[in-house]
């Protein structure tokens, strides 16, 4: 669904932050992006966004490029998630996850048939609609990242995109996204997911791609990327790998730094 | 989608009509409402009918028109730039309009129709020099640097007004002020139909664009990522909203804070998306700038206060409440 094909990027005449990535995300599948704060991880979103054009290499959609996309076409096929976003104007949720129809839709035509079978959908497929006549401004942080997932699956489309969608989420609201991005990449879209949170993507995740100083420093399933050596230099702290007790997945453990020794 | 509740446009109207009536019944001779309509309906006395529709009902238009424009313009760029301090005057086209008169002022350009037409020019140069400036700083349209560029050349352009006002005779000073602090008192036909025309064209534009302001709305990367070419809307927004505001002074003079606080009175009495924000606004807008000029041509009869600074005098308590609630919400 999305490919990165050697793909460069960099802002403006800086050296380059993303060097030479390539990977997939594939249908059905959740990929997730993980590396240290500055590994390049926003700057590949940035790039899917439109915002940032590959210096080298090919960001891909559905086998196009995505800049030679109309952006409507792109948004209608993949919608993307912002790490942030306060819209400047309180509005109703059910007006906000309308707003996800705007690749379908001309200046003046109102919602069609079409429209709101998505909107209905995706209400339902995010577990928003008890919020949906709330304010944005009085929703929790958990329910305002389902309510920002509504409004990206509203757009239709088959591809999802969120940068660090739980970092401000206690555990059960963090358990609740990743158990929706589980439901979603089951029902055939392809996920792909921008985190910090390891323990938990090496359990959700099908394929985890670690940046390190914008470049693979490793790629496969969870239990191929997390070894502790590897994390240990990418993340420059020491750690172990261990199993979790619940379901034996990969975890990760930092141990006691070397600025306390 | 973009919706108020009925009884606000309702009331909106009726505010309107009230306002329109009470200007056109108060002055040097007052009148009863009812023959304020019956001599905009063209019955009863001859002389009446004069005053009502030759002498009151131009300003009382105008007032609408200005009013409409700046409070239209003002919701769409409260939108564009993410900011409901956002203001038409803040972005340079103040300043930029200021200049332009300033100059037509002092080279004694006299003939009727030139001030406004060079305030105009100045707003519109203004305009298209704070997006080169954004443009040179960022390279994109960045709500942060247009704000920033705004400033900077609006500040500039007081400063040359100062220096050109500095060694000007007492009676251009004197005329490029009342012009500065905005009045109604020019309204001839002749230009309130033109800037009619202009003003509804803007509003027009701006309505329709509703969809795209309220994914503007949203920030940058989420309007991307629902397909919005951010810096091509952005732009033409901003023009749009503030050529709007520009014939608005090339009218009127700087009347300000209409911008600022009518969006968001519209927005605090129930009015949900930009579509229907910027249509009440109008209504609004157009609404307090004529009670407004009653206030300015009544409070010390016959002297007449200028017209931007009573609109400052209700807009300051409301921005700071603004502030205010902003803060603690």
């Amino acid at each position: 669904m999305i490919v990165f094909d050697e793909v460069v990027l960099g802002y403006g005449g800086e050296e380059p932050t993303v060097r030479g990535v390539s990977f997939t995300a594939e249908a059905g599948r959740i990929t997730a992006v993980v590396g240290p704060n500055g590994s390049g991880k926003s700057t590949l979103v940035r790039a899917l966004l439109g915002r940032l054009a590959p210096r080298s290499g090919r960001v891909l959609l559905d086998g196009a490029p995505i800049a030679t996309l109309e952006r409507r076409a792109v948004a209608a096929t993949m919608a993307v998630v912002p790490q942030r976003e306060e819209p400047a104007f309180p509005m109703d949720v059910r007006d906000f996850v309308a707003l996800g129809r705007y690749p379908h839709g001309g200046a003046f035509s109102g919602h069609s048939a079409a429209d709101h079978a998505a909107i209905a959908h995706a209400v339902d497929r995010a577990g928003v609609r008890i919020f949906l006549d709330r304010r944005t401004d009085e929703l929790s942080g958990g329910e305002w990242q389902r309510v920002r997932i509504a409004r990206a699956l509203a757009q239709g489309g088959r591809a999802l995109v969120l940068d660090e969608p739980t970092t401000f989420l206690d555990i059960a609201h963090e358990m609740a996204v990743f158990e929706l991005l589980d439901a979603l990449a089951r029902a055939g879209h392809a996920i792909l997911l921008v985190s910090h949170q390891l323990n938990l993507v090496a359990r959700f995740a099908d394929h985890i791609v670690l940046l390190h100083h914008g470049s693979i420093a490793a790629s496969g399933t969870p239990g191929e990327v997390m070894r502790g050596e590897v994390l240990e230099r990418v993340y420059e702290w020491p750690l172990v790998v261990s199993r979790d007790p619940a379901v034996g997945a990969p975890v990760l453990v930092p141990l006691r730094g070397r600025g306390t020794r | 989608m973009s919706s108020a509740p009925r009884v606000l446009w309702f009331a909106l109207l009726a505010a309107l009509l009230a306002a329109v009536t009470f200007g056109l019944a108060v002055g040097a001779v007052p009148l009863a409402p009812d023959d304020v309509w019956r001599a905009l309906l063209g019955a009863g006395d001859p002389a009446t009918i004069a005053i009502v529709r030759d002498l009151r009902l131009p300003r009382i238009a105008l007032g609408l028109v200005v009013g409409a424009g700046l409070a239209a313009s003002g919701t769409a760029l409260q939108s564009t730039l993410r900011n409901p301090l956002a203001e038409p005057y803040l972005l340079g086209v103040s300043g930029g309009a200021a200049v332009g008169a300033v100059v037509a002022v002092t080279l004694g350009l006299s003939a009727p129709g030139l001030v406004p037409l060079a305030a105009f020019g100045g707003a519109a140069g203004a305009v298209l020099l704070v997006l080169l400036v954004a443009r040179a700083a960022g390279g994109r349209a960045d709500p942060r640097l247009l704000l920033m560029a705004g400033v900077v050349v609006g500040a500039f352009c007081t400063s040359a007004i100062m220096v050109a006002l500095a060694t000007a005779p007492d009676d251009t000073v004197r005329g490029a002020l009342w012009w500065m602090m905005g009045s109604l008192g020019d309204a001839q036909w002749d230009g309130v139909r033109w800037i009619a025309l202009y003003v509804a064209l803007g509003i027009a534009l701006l309505a329709l664009w509703g969809r795209d302001l309220d994914v503007l709305a949203l920030g940058e990367e989420a309007a991307a990522s629902l397909g919005l070419d951010v810096e091509r809307v952005t732009r033409r927004i901003y023009l749009t909203a503030s050529l709007l505001a520009a014939a608005t002074v090339a009218g009127a003079g700087l009347i300000g804070f209409v911008g600022l606080i009518v969006p968001a009175i519209a927005r605090a009495l129930g009015c949900r998306g930009a579509r229907a924000t910027v249509l009440a606004s109008a209504l609004a807008g157009g609404t307090l700038v004529v009670l407004a000029d009653l206030g300015a041509r009544t409070a010390m009869a016959p002297a007449e206060l200028p017209l931007g600074a009573v609109t400052a005098l209700v807009g300051v308590p409301f921005f700071l409440w603004r502030l205010r609630a902003g803060v603690t919400r």
